[in-house]
């Protein structure tokens, strides 16, 4: 970023702090009512952690770039759950189990592609019908869901793939490989936020459309591209998550968009669009991984978290408010 | 004027949209170091012709000619890559960027991969703040910046091309007069370089201080060009408007009761201080001043949609607290806000259950809502104010601004108001309805009505007021009555130069 | 002339399309399958589309007012897991009022947030999800709700019981919009609803609290909650923790499927139940038609769009988006 002001820096600055006042917490409040004798601040839990953030994460730092443009999309969950159906499923296939280890390349890339093209699709429908993001995914979301039900019923779609197995849980330099996927989309991301054209013109369609127009920045395009970028985020999500596990329900994913979009609330980006950061959001999905861990951690109700994480949501908001107020002088309206 | 061929010709331009006509064959010319003057009421297809111009609509009919070339502008590009670009009425910049990224909207220098060029831009942005002479440098984020450095971003943005035409739309509209010789002084340099400029106004001054021709658009159509020098604002106007409008200063007198409003040293925070007036009960109070003088704070502070920090307001001699608009309506204050269109009405809505709106909890019979009452009530105004409008049913972002500006104020008089507070009456209207509510407000008060009218056009003030308070900063500089007034002291006031300040 | 009556009809469609729409989807499937408009049939769609149908009215209140429902499918959860718990606890006759008191200050809450605090509503309510779901948990011990003698109760009347032969859950779903149709169409309060999401600074300007307006929208959409939670433990007597999860964009679905607009200040009752109608005979019809149960998502994707479309294209005038 060419230009960061002090009111940038406290804004930037404000996730960050949080999780460090998280952390301060639960090991104070771990050592009197952790149910373990471990303690919460140790760095393997904190290696866990990062991994256990990785695959909202991805979807977060991509619903970043949506919500910069100043769209919205609901269905990234969907999007998650099909292509984990199509990863899994492909490699069942008979053609795919002929071609040995090859099959895996062959298996992520579709799924990836699936991401690709339903995002392309949620892009393509903004694009050309003017109908509004939040209502286009809504009903993508409802769509796609019914698309991973029909696809196998209610039943899990499962393979378990050692060699993807041993992939998915090999560490280097100590990070999981979900961490370093999560790491280096996050570097990506953020280097085309700040240092390229596509990432600039992002800021500039989601904080004045209208200009962007008359500048003649061809905001439906880059739309599609925002789409399709955050589809395929998704299915890496999908890819990373399952190579593990191998087995994926039809409901899986539920609430991802919820729970990405408060990621992204949390790091300070702008509902109405145009203000944002990557690195922010990569705090926000960090800081409520860390309430999840920590508060299973002091012995309380996982349950709780649900509860906190709404609540602390709408206290940012509240403070981001009273941080912005003019004072007596505004008007009452 | 020298009579070179044109750098811009548009000839026989032809727009339709479903149901209307919105440009009927226009033709203009623009010459080199020439400044044009594109003037009609609102409505009149100006802006229609600058999006063709600008590649943001496609014409039906008609060419358009750069030079001798002819060019279609299919997209906005087309246009700046022609040498013909825009500065539009209404800023188009992003605030959270830079002022570089601003200045290259659309046209960021890339290196490879996609990335920007940063050092590329700033090099390019500060060439061109160094020709404006401005006082923020290309780093500096748009949000930070006044109206008046925005709008030299937007003016900047223009010059990253050797532009050939200029067009400015309204471009005055939010400028104080000493950053207005700014704007002018940049018109003038273009001018001298050979630039052709198109200026879009509705202020007669401004267009008879820097325009060489005149071109007048009226319904779609093309009524003539004028050159400047050998006209004069009575006949722009008929050419605009079809007829002659009387703009005489010559009031009709009425008698005056007591005072029903009177402020004792209003203040609220920083916008305004320590403020003191009358308005008594037939009388009309202009409020002149330039924008940001705190004269439409003034009248929300009034209407309960500020708190005053410090001061007192009384009506008919009771000193009376007002917290909310709800409070100011039930002592008999109204307001019609300066900003019709986002405080005023509710576009969606039909004419009638906008004038109702704040006395609809009243209109019931039962627990219900009484259609017979409401309809009385719109019929009542719509004769009494003659509203143009097909029926109550209508929609009210349908009617034209006038009519719209009608169903505000028949709003309020609804309400049978001690006060009528109206801020910016005309605003945004054509210059036939801009007379008609100034001869309605006149007879409002000599119905009896205490009116303030809030206004930063001099002609609208001088017209309609029986008194003048002049504003400058927050602070009231001056008293006028209309024996004192003449359009030199009142400029004086407005602008801080005043000695004798009365408290 | 050609061109007037042109406009008028494209103006019908877009004022009256979702009708139209309704009207031609239900003739072709009573044509592919006439035991779809069998008299059983037809109540039987309206009987399980009761409950989301209770809580879309609320919630369009919420969205006329110029906001957004998220929380009204947790809500949910918590009303049903709440009444049936205090249904053993201190018996039906106080647990329902008891139930209504405490979904009525989450409403209470939610509206204080958006409505005073002036809050993002979209932020709020999906915070407030979040948060009622845990509240839930909490409130269960995560485990599922039944009541203990299914038999020994009157408590079912309100999701199983009938009155002279129509099922009770229609009945309150059809008193239910009856009687809020009236209040958005023919009271001040529905008047000031319209002015608050058409313009809320104009409405402010004139008088009009909005503050309060919008802290009322929420305790009805609350209240419209209450009412489903009811339904649905009557009708199941037991319930999972989950019940309502997923309902909150279901019923936005069927609100904006009527054709409010999210902007605020444009829809009606009357056309956010035939949203609720043609979801629910979607889903039927489809099933009739020996198609897949979750077919009906994706049919009802395309509808949603196609809706919204057509909608804001008869508005603009031309089919495609002009954004380049």
């Amino acid at each position: 970023m060419s230009n960061i002001n002090r009111t940038d820096l406290i804004k930037q600055g404000a996730i960050w702090a949080f999780i460090a006042v998280e952390l301060a917490f639960f090991s104070i409040a771990g050592k009197f009512l952790s149910v373990t004798d471990a303690t919460f601040m140790d760095p393997e839990n904190m290696l866990l952690l990062l991994k256990q953030s990785a695959p909202i994460g991805i979807i977060a730092l991509g619903m970043t770039i949506v919500m910069i443009n100043g769209n919205i999309d609901l269905s990234v969950g969907a999007i998650f759950a099909m292509s984990a159906v199509i990863l899994l499923d492909s490699m069942g296939w008979a053609w795919m189990q002929s071609l040995g280890v090859w099959s895996i390349p062959i298996s992520w890339g579709l799924a990836l592609l699936t991401g690709v093209v339903l995002g392309a699709i949620n892009g393509l429908i903004v694009w050309k019908t003017g109908v509004d993001a939040f209502i286009v995914t809504l009903g993508s979301m409802l769509g796609y869901r019914g698309l991973v039900f029909m696809y196998n019923g209610e039943q899990p779609t499962s393979h378990l793939n050692w060699t993807l197995v041993d992939f998915a849980e090999a560490r280097f330099l100590g990070l999981h490989t979900a961490t370093w996927f999560l790491l280096v989309v996050a570097l990506i991301l953020w280097l085309v936020m700040t240092r390229t054209v596509h990432g600039r013109n992002a800021y500039a369609i989601g904080n004045n459309r209208e200009a962007a127009v008359n500048a003649g920045i061809r905001v439906g395009p880059h739309f599609l591209w925002n789409f399709m970028l955050i589809g395929f985020l998704s299915a890496l999500s999908a890819v990373v998550f399952y190579s593990e596990s191998g087995s994926v329900n039809p409901n899986d994913g539920m609430l991802y968009e919820l729970w990405a979009i408060t990621a992204v609330v949390l790091g300070g980006t702008k509902l109405t669009g145009g203000y944002g950061s990557i690195i922010s959001t990569l705090g926000g999905v960090i800081a409520i991984q860390l309430l999840r861990k920590g508060l299973g951690h002091i012995g309380s109700d996982t349950e709780t978290v649900n509860l906190v994480i709404g609540l602390i949501l709408i206290a940012v908001l509240f403070l981001d408010r009273q941080l912005n107020r003019k004072g007596k002088e505004e008007l009452r309206v | 004027m020298t009579d070179q061929s044109p750098i811009l010709r548009l000839e026989n331009i032809v727009k339709a949209f479903p149901g209307v006509r919105a440009l009927d064959g226009v033709s203009l010319d623009l010459r080199p170091g020439e400044v044009h003057a594109l003037m009609g009421e609102n409505g009149a297809g100006k802006s229609t012709l600058m999006k063709v111009l600008g590649g943001l609509h496609q014409p039906n009919e008609g060419k358009i000619y750069i030079g001798e070339k002819q060019v279609v502008m299919d997209r906005p590009q087309t246009a700046k890559q022609n040498g013909v670009v825009f500065i539009h009425q209404e800023l188009s910049l992003a605030d959270e960027l830079s002022v570089a990224e601003n200045i290259f909207l659309g046209e960021l220098p890339r290196k490879s991969l996609g990335r920007v060029d940063w050092e590329k831009l700033y090099t390019d942005t500060d060439a061109i703040l160094d020709r404006l002479n401005v006082g923020f440098n290309a780093r500096t984020r748009v949000g930070d910046l006044s109206i008046a450095n925005q709008q030299m971003v937007e003016i900047a943005r223009a010059l990253t091309v050797d532009p050939r035409a200029v067009i400015f739309d309204e471009p005055t509209a939010s400028l104080t007069d000493s950053e207005k010789v700014v704007l002018f002084d940049v018109i003038a340099d273009l001018q001298s370089r050979g630039v052709g400029v198109i200026y879009i106004s509705h202020r007669m001054e401004e267009i008879f201080k820097i325009t060489d021709r005149i071109s007048v658009l009226r319904d779609g159509s093309y009524r003539g060009t004028l050159n400047t020098a050998e006209t004069n604002e009575e006949d722009v106007t008929q050419l605009m408007i079809g007829r002659k409008l009387d703009l005489s200063r010559n009031k009709v007198q009425h008698e005056m009761g007591d005072v029903a409003l009177e402020v004792r040293n209003l203040s609220c925070g920083k916008l305004f201080h320590d403020v003191s007036f009358t308005v008594r009960k037939g009388e009309v109070v202009g409020f002149y001043g330039l924008v940001g003088a705190g004269r439409t704070e003034i009248a929300e502070t009034i209407f309960g949609l500020r708190e005053p920090s410090a001061g007192k307001i009384l009506l008919d001699g009771q000193e009376v607290t007002i917290n909310s608009p709800q409070d100011a309506i039930a002592r008999g204050i109204s307001l019609v806000p300066e900003d019709r269109k986002g405080q005023g009405l509710v576009l969606g809505m039909n004419c009638r259950d906008n004038m109702t709106l704040p006395q609809i909890g009243e209109l019931t019979s039962g627990p219900f809502t009484s259609d017979k009452a409401e309809v009385a009530i719109f019929d009542k105004y719509h004769d009494a104010l003659d509203i143009r409008t097909p029926g109550w049913r209508q929609t009210v972002g349908n009617l034209s601004g006038g009519n719209q500006q009608k169903i505000v104020i028949g709003k309020w008089l609804s309400m049978h108001p001690k006060v009528l507070i109206v801020d910016e009456p005309t605003r945004g209207i054509d210059v036939g309805s801009k007379s008609e509510i100034h001869n309605l407000i006149r007879d409002l008060a000599a119905q009896g009505y205490a009116v303030i009218v809030v206004s930063s056009e001099m002609p609208e003030v001088l017209h309609v007021s029986d008194r003048i308070v002049a504003m400058f900063s927050g602070r009231v500089m001056r008293e006028f009555t209309t024996e004192e007034v003449t359009e030199n002291n009142l400029v004086q006031a407005i602008s801080g130069l005043s000695e004798d300040r009365v408290a | 002339m050609a061109e007037i009556s042109k406009a008028g009809l494209s103006g019908f469609l877009a004022r009256q399309g979702i009708i139209v729409a309704f009207a031609v989807f239900m003739i072709v499937f009573a044509i592919a399958n006439p035991r779809f408009i069998d008299i059983d049939n037809i109540s039987g769609v309206i009987r399980s589309s009761a409950i989301l149908g209770v809580m879309a009215l609320g919630v369009t209140f919420v969205v006329i007012g110029g906001n957004l429902d998220l929380s009204v499918g947790s809500m949910m959860s918590f009303s049903t897991i709440v009444v049936l718990d205090l249904h053993d606890k201190i018996g039906p006759a106080l647990a329902i009022p008891a139930m209504f008191g405490m979904t009525l200050c989450l409403g209470a809450f939610i509206g204080f947030l958006v409505g005073y605090l002036k809050l993002n509503s979209l932020i709020v309510t999906l915070g407030m999800l979040s948060a009622i779901h845990g509240l839930t948990l909490t409130y269960s011990g995560g485990q599922n709700m039944d009541i203990a003698d299914k038999r020994g109760t009157w408590f079912n009347v309100f999701g199983q019981g009938d009155i002279i032969g129509i099922p009770i859950p229609i009945l309150m779903f059809a008193l239910l919009a009856a009687g809020l149709g009236v209040v958005l169409s023919r009271t001040a309060f529905g008047r000031k609803v319209y002015a608050v999401g058409g313009n809320g600074t104009a409405a402010v300007f004139s008088g009009i609290p909005r503050a309060r307006i919008v802290f009322l929208t929420y305790l009805m959409s609350s209240f419209c909650v209450a009412m489903a939670g009811l339904m649905q433990a009557s009708r199941s007597l037991g319930s999972q923790n989950t019940v309502g999860q997923g309902l909150e964009l279901e019923v936005l679905a069927a609100v904006i499927l009527g054709g409010a607009s999210l902007l605020g200040g444009s829809g009606t009752i009357f056309k956010t139940v035939i949203g609720v109608l043609i979801l629910g005979f979607i889903q039927n019809g489809l099933l009739l038609m020996g198609l897949a149960f979750y077919a009906q998502y994706v049919v009802t994707w395309v509808i949603i769009i196609l809706a919204v479309w057509l909608d804001i294209a008869a508005k603009r005038g031309r089919l495609l988006s002009p954004i380049a």
